[in-house]
């Protein structure tokens, strides 16, 4: 009960490498001039990101605007470009508005599913992107069924977002009551959603003639161009839905019970980051498939925290990296004929790899769930 | 004085398990308030009470004066939990990304201004961590991950500082200095709040103690806490404060 040893009330900072693998202050010093090279770097990298989104998210709107006067022509550009990377690359693939499509909904992917992670890593939380695809996968299953039971020809994927924000609801809520990101019940919904899901595809399998591979493991031809269109909406939700709230999600990640005390809508916020999970895993789900579409949201992050020296870079670094990831994977998807979703997953994985050895095979401790 | 935290008659349960029985006591403006008892003992939950963390099954809190539950100006308290001090988690968040957390609830959805920085900044330097602003917060030592709490109180101009627990982990010479700059703190007229294991340094640091083993065994002057038997009644067993030499 009582201390042995005394102080002198020093306020040095004489302690700073005795814990948590801290670094040399004239380490921190010497590095500083590569510092400002770094960020360079990042907010190029950033600004291509950005360009390359909005090129995507233009060709996503001409598609759909192209029967009007000034987009046709645009229209018409854009697929002479695409012939023209053709001719340059040698391949059959640009002057196809399908793969453009996939292409747009890959990198739009790129951007918000990294965006997102940022924090739900952070806040141990990974599982449940895992969980909320799940949900959206028994959110296609319904739509299959109804289609197939009532004739009526709406969009899979609407319905899955449907069904995934309920279900993003309903993880939140037991959550509150589990007074944690408890791992058992979002076990149950993660597999009890997949197998609800199984139920009524082999129930409605002989109705249909839907190829429910391409939803499981993520193809390019699935994706059609309103499930482009759909995604170039929501990536703008999501984007508008994180800038607009960064200071609180990063409060309440980092200290939830401090940003409670601050009276911070920390339920709301909570709420909101499961819902964007959900809009994000929906999208996602057409390129990486319902089982691949959390490495997205984790991965790059890993990634970017291998080596980020704040948290704005870990986002900054996160789309960047989830950016290469999408289109290294589309050019090994495209280059030997396999599936995007696992493509553009090992591409993720591997850059975490370099990630590892370039910050010296110190592996960053994240958890995957609470 | 002013009544910074009300309590009256309040009783928590987690369950069936009371963890706070009845208990009444409040916190003047200015005053520097140790909060002691055995492992166990409801120090935390009374804590999170008086900060409106959780909300009790009978009796009523005030905070600055409003019902905690009507309390909206967060601004006002700064809070450094167990949790935060203790984790090891590997989010790489900077000494001076973690301080500017403090001044968020002052600017809601706005941007923060060049005002903002200017008082991160100064709280930073206040707690004497200037050189470290641009280091993450997981590779500070336990000492320098206090001063970077307190730095995020202070910059969102807390008038209340509530500590749980927050040199758990941290070496002698590092808590020593960190309680002289609470001494420094208080004297500037910021309340405390402080949980603290360490009895003996609470008896030196506190102007008032509050001694908790679910019920209320003291509240009130430290030297009367010394003199009562409140430490032997709380803890079960007979103790003594021992106090420290410098």
């Amino acid at each position: 009960m009582n201390r042995d040893t005394a102080g002198d009330g020093r306020t040095d900072d004489s302690d700073i490498e005795t814990d948590g693998g801290a670094t040399s202050s004239a380490g921190a010093t010497a590095s500083r001039p590569s510092r400002g090279i770094r960020r360079t770097v990042e907010l190029a990298g950033i600004a291509v990101t950005a360009v390359v989104a909005a090129v995507m998210l233009g060709f996503v709107f001409l598609y759909w605007a192209q029967d009007l006067p000034i987009a046709s022509d645009l229209y018409a550009a854009f697929r002479s470009v695409g012939r023209g990377m053709d001719a340059v690359f040698g391949t059959n693939v640009f002057r196809h508005p399908i793969m453009w499509q996939s292409m747009a909904t890959g990198v739009l992917v790129g951007v918000v599913a990294p965006l997102v992670g940022s924090f739900l890593v952070h806040r141990e939380m990974a599982l449940i992107g895992e969980t909320l695809a799940h949900t959206a996968f028994a959110g296609v299953a319904i739509g299959i069924l109804v289609n197939a039971t009532t004739g009526w020809d709406g969009s899979l994927l609407l319905v899955a977002l449907l069904v995934s924000i309920a279900g993003a609801l309903v993880v939140q809520w037991l959550t509150e009551r589990t007074d944690a990101y408890g791992d058992v019940p979002i076990a149950i919904m993660l597999s009890g959603s997949f197998a609800v899901g199984t139920l009524i595809i082999s129930y409605g399998r002989g109705l249909t003639g839907i190829n429910i591979e391409g939803y499981l493991f993520g193809n390019l031809a699935i994706v059609t161009a309103e499930g482009a269109r759909l995604m170039g909406v929501l990536s703008v939700i999501v984007v508008v839905g994180v800038l607009a709230t960064y200071k609180q999600l990063l409060f309440i990640t980092f200290d939830e019970q401090a940003a409670r005390v601050a009276q911070l809508n920390v339920t709301g916020y909570n709420t909101l980051l499961v819902v964007l999970t959900a809009v994000v895993v929906v999208g996602a789900m057409q390129v990486l498939g319902v089982i691949l579409v959390a490495a997205m949201l984790v991965v790059p992050v890993a990634a970017a925290s291998q080596i980020a020296r704040s948290f704005r870079e870990t986002t900054y670094l996160s789309v960047i990296f989830g950016q290469l990831a999408v289109i290294g994977g589309f050019a090994v998807s495209i280059g030997f004929g396999l599936p995007s979703g696992g493509s553009i997953v090992v591409t993720a994985i591997a850059i975490y790899l370099a990630t590892i050895v370039g910050s010296g095979f110190s592996v960053k401790a994240i958890s995957a769930h609470g | 004085m002013t009544s910074i935290i009300d309590l009256d008659r309040v009783t928590f349960s987690y369950g069936d398990t009371v963890a706070v029985r009845d208990v009444s006591l409040s916190v003047e403006a200015g005053e520097f308030l140790g909060l002691v008892g055995p492992n166990g003992s409801g120090k935390t939950t009374l804590l999170h009470l008086m900060l409106g963390l959780h909300a009790p099954d009978e009796g009523t809190v005030e905070l600055f004066g409003q019902p905690v539950e009507e309390f909206d100006d967060g601004g006002r308290i700064g809070y450094v939990s167990q949790k935060a001090t203790s984790r090891g988690g590997a989010m790489p968040v900077t000494v001076r990304e973690c301080v500017t957390m403090g001044r968020f609830a002052h600017a809601g959805h706005g941007r923060l201004t060049d005002a903002d920085r200017a008082v991160v900044a100064e709280a930073i330097e206040t707690v004497g961590i200037g050189d470290l602003a641009d280091r993450l917060v997981t590779e500070l030592s336990g000492g320098q991950k206090q001063r970077a709490y307190i730095a995020r109180a202070l910059a969102s101009d807390a008038d209340l500082l509530a500590l749980d627990e927050p040199t758990v982990g941290v070496d002698a010479e590092s808590r020593d200095a960190f309680y002289a700059l609470l001494d420094d703190l208080n004297d500037d007229g910021i309340t405390i709040v402080l949980i603290e294991h360490d009895i003996g340094v609470v008896t030196d640091r506190a102007s008032r103690i509050a001694c908790i083993n679910t019920e209320l065994y003291h509240h009130g002057d430290t030297e009367s806490f010394v003199e009562s038997d409140a430490l032997a009644e709380a803890y079960g067993a007979t103790g003594q404060v021992l106090h420290h030499h410098h």
